[in-house]
């Protein structure tokens, strides 16, 4: 699904990542762990074409991201839903129109999928909130709209980017549970988070894999986690 | 990007995508008031540029194809230098028509200078002969040498000298006028550029948003664009509106007056001021399309 081949990022003169090769087959669930700084958010970045490597080769679908117009750019975006740790809205937009938004800029009726939003919202919790503004939200909310943001388009893969990282224990393990049955519906999962406790609640659930980058490089985690 | 489908998309409209932009209170107030402003100006300038050119184009009709003989003599010789000085004017080439002025209507010529009681008979004032040239013209020095040999007391007077300046200031003016449109246009388009880019600029958030969510750049692009071609029009619509309501509340041209009274529209001529909010929207739709995508490429 998505594969990197002697991937390497440089910024400002100077090397975040190293000659990184991973593959991602279809359905599994990765955690990504490492101290702050150490690049996960750029490993991300790569994956859905935010960012383009520097050196090596990186592939969505088949299709190398260099070789990848604008436009083309924005449709892998779609097939693959991704969360951020600080999740942004447009905070003028209710929340059902927030998550709704993919369907919006891909120019579907809002009004067939209406069944599917309403579903999806009492999904991940927010019914009651569906008129609400996103500033109106917690943070665990928050998160979880911005989940049901990522999936309305049923994408094939959910990248979250410390997802949990602003929400407490209890939430954490509220969204860990929506994006463990995701994986269960056959979804990709690719996780950054330096949550330790979350990774091994995580494993408990479900067949993960924990990669660490460490000195710029990509390694599998130890039998600790 | 695909400018016919910016264009229809604007005519179109798409309710959800307008709303995913949030209003801009400040940018779009002053959008449109820019727009009318410049419109207003506009519509002055395009009147001014039609009035210039129709007085321009009556000076050199009028007065290109005639000259004025004046004939200054002592009573007894006046009438006899007349009839050579008509005789001259038959046998010349290119002369087409001639016409001994009457006292009444020199005393009309007179009138707005002295008034109506002027007793033109009683003053030693010179006898005039119009002179209507053909197609090919004539000779001006041979006509002259020639009254001068046979009639002492004419003076041909071919309005060269004061006709040449005054249509070349009606026309310099004219394209004034046109300079001046030009100039609003290009104030429109650097005003809406401003405007747009800073709406882009506050709207950094939404962009990544939108962007994270699988919007294409023409997708984002448009929303912008319409937003700002809309405002343009609308401010240029009653700029103009308001303009054209100046101009025919000025007082009508008269025969006293000057070309200033006669500044306003004639006829269809009151259509044209119709096409500025059309050129305000495209202005807008062309600055705001270059401003959003080159904000956009540089948001990689």
């Amino acid at each position: 699904m998505i594969e990197l081949d002697d991937v390497s990022y440089s910024y400002g003169g100077g090397e975040l990542l190293s000659n990184i090769s991973l593959d991602l087959p279809s359905g599994s669930f990765h955690f990504l762990t490492g101290p702050s700084g150490a690049g996960k958010t750029t490993f991300l970045k790569l994956c859905y074409g935010a960012l383009l490597a520097t050196r090596g080769r990186v592939s969505a679908f088949g299709s190398d991201l260099r070789d990848m117009g604008r436009d083309d750019i924005a449709r892998l975006r779609r097939q693959v839903g991704v969360v951020h740790q600080d999740c942004e809205f447009l905070d003028h937009l209710p929340v059902e129109e927030n998550v709704a938004l993919p369907l919006t800029v891909s120019g579907r009726d809002r009004g067939t999928e209406a069944a599917n939003l309403s579903e999806l919202l009492s999904w991940v919790g927010l019914s009651g909130q569906a008129r609400s503004l996103p500033p109106e939200l917690s943070g665990g909310e928050r998160q979880r709209a911005a989940l049901a943001r990522a999936v309305i388009m049923s994408p094939e893969m959910v990248i979250a980017d410390e997802p949990t990282g602003n929400i407490d224990w209890e939430m954490s393990l509220r969204l860990l549970k929506l994006l463990v049955e995701l994986n269960r519906m056959g979804k990709t999962i690719l996780i950054a988070t330096h949550d330790l406790n979350l990774i091994r609640a995580a494993k408990q659930q479900v067949s993960a894999r924990v990669l660490r980058i460490k000195d710029r490089s990509l390694q599998l985690a130890g039998a600790d986690l | 990007m695909n400018v016919i489908g910016d264009g229809l998309a604007i005519v179109r409209g798409d309710a959800q995508a307008d709303r995913v932009v949030p209003p801009t209170g400040h940018t779009a107030w002053l959008t449109t008031f820019t727009a009318g402003a410049m419109a207003f100006l506009a519509v002055f300038a395009l009147a001014l540029s039609l009035a210039t050119g129709r007085l321009a184009e009556r000076w050199s009709n009028e007065l290109a194809r005639t000259a004025t003989v004046r004939i200054s003599a002592p009573a007894g010789q006046e009438a006899a230098q007349v009839q050579a000085a008509e005789r001259v004017l038959e046998q010349t080439p290119g002369v087409a028509e001639t016409r001994l002025l009457d006292v009444e209507e020199q005393r009309a010529l007179l009138e707005p200078w002295f008034g109506p009681d002027l007793p033109v008979e009683a003053l030693p004032i010179p006898r005039m002969i119009e002179v209507i040239e053909d197609r090919q013209g004539y000779d001006a020095e041979g006509l002259r040498l020639r009254l001068a040999a046979e009639a002492p007391g004419a003076v041909l007077d071919d309005h060269t000298r004061w006709r040449r300046p005054l249509v070349s200031a009606a026309w310099r003016l004219r394209i004034l006028g046109w300079l001046s449109i030009l100039l609003i246009a290009g104030a429109v388009g650097a005003m809406i550029t401003l405007a747009a880019s800073a709406a882009l600029a506050a709207n950094a958030q939404v962009i990544r948003v939108l962007r994270l969510v699988g919007a294409r750049d023409v997708y984002i692009a448009r929303a912008f664009v319409r937003r700002f071609t809309l405002r343009a029009l609308t401010g240029a619509a009653v700029g103009t509106v308001i303009g054209m309501a100046a101009i025919a509340l000025l007082p009508r041209a008269s025969e006293e007056g000057g070309f200033l009274t006669g500044l306003g529209f004639h006829g269809w001529h009151w259509l044209l001021p119709l096409v500025i909010p059309v050129l305000a929207g495209l202005v807008a739709f062309a600055a705001t399309r270059q401003a959003a995508l080159r904000s956009l490429r540089e948001l990689m």
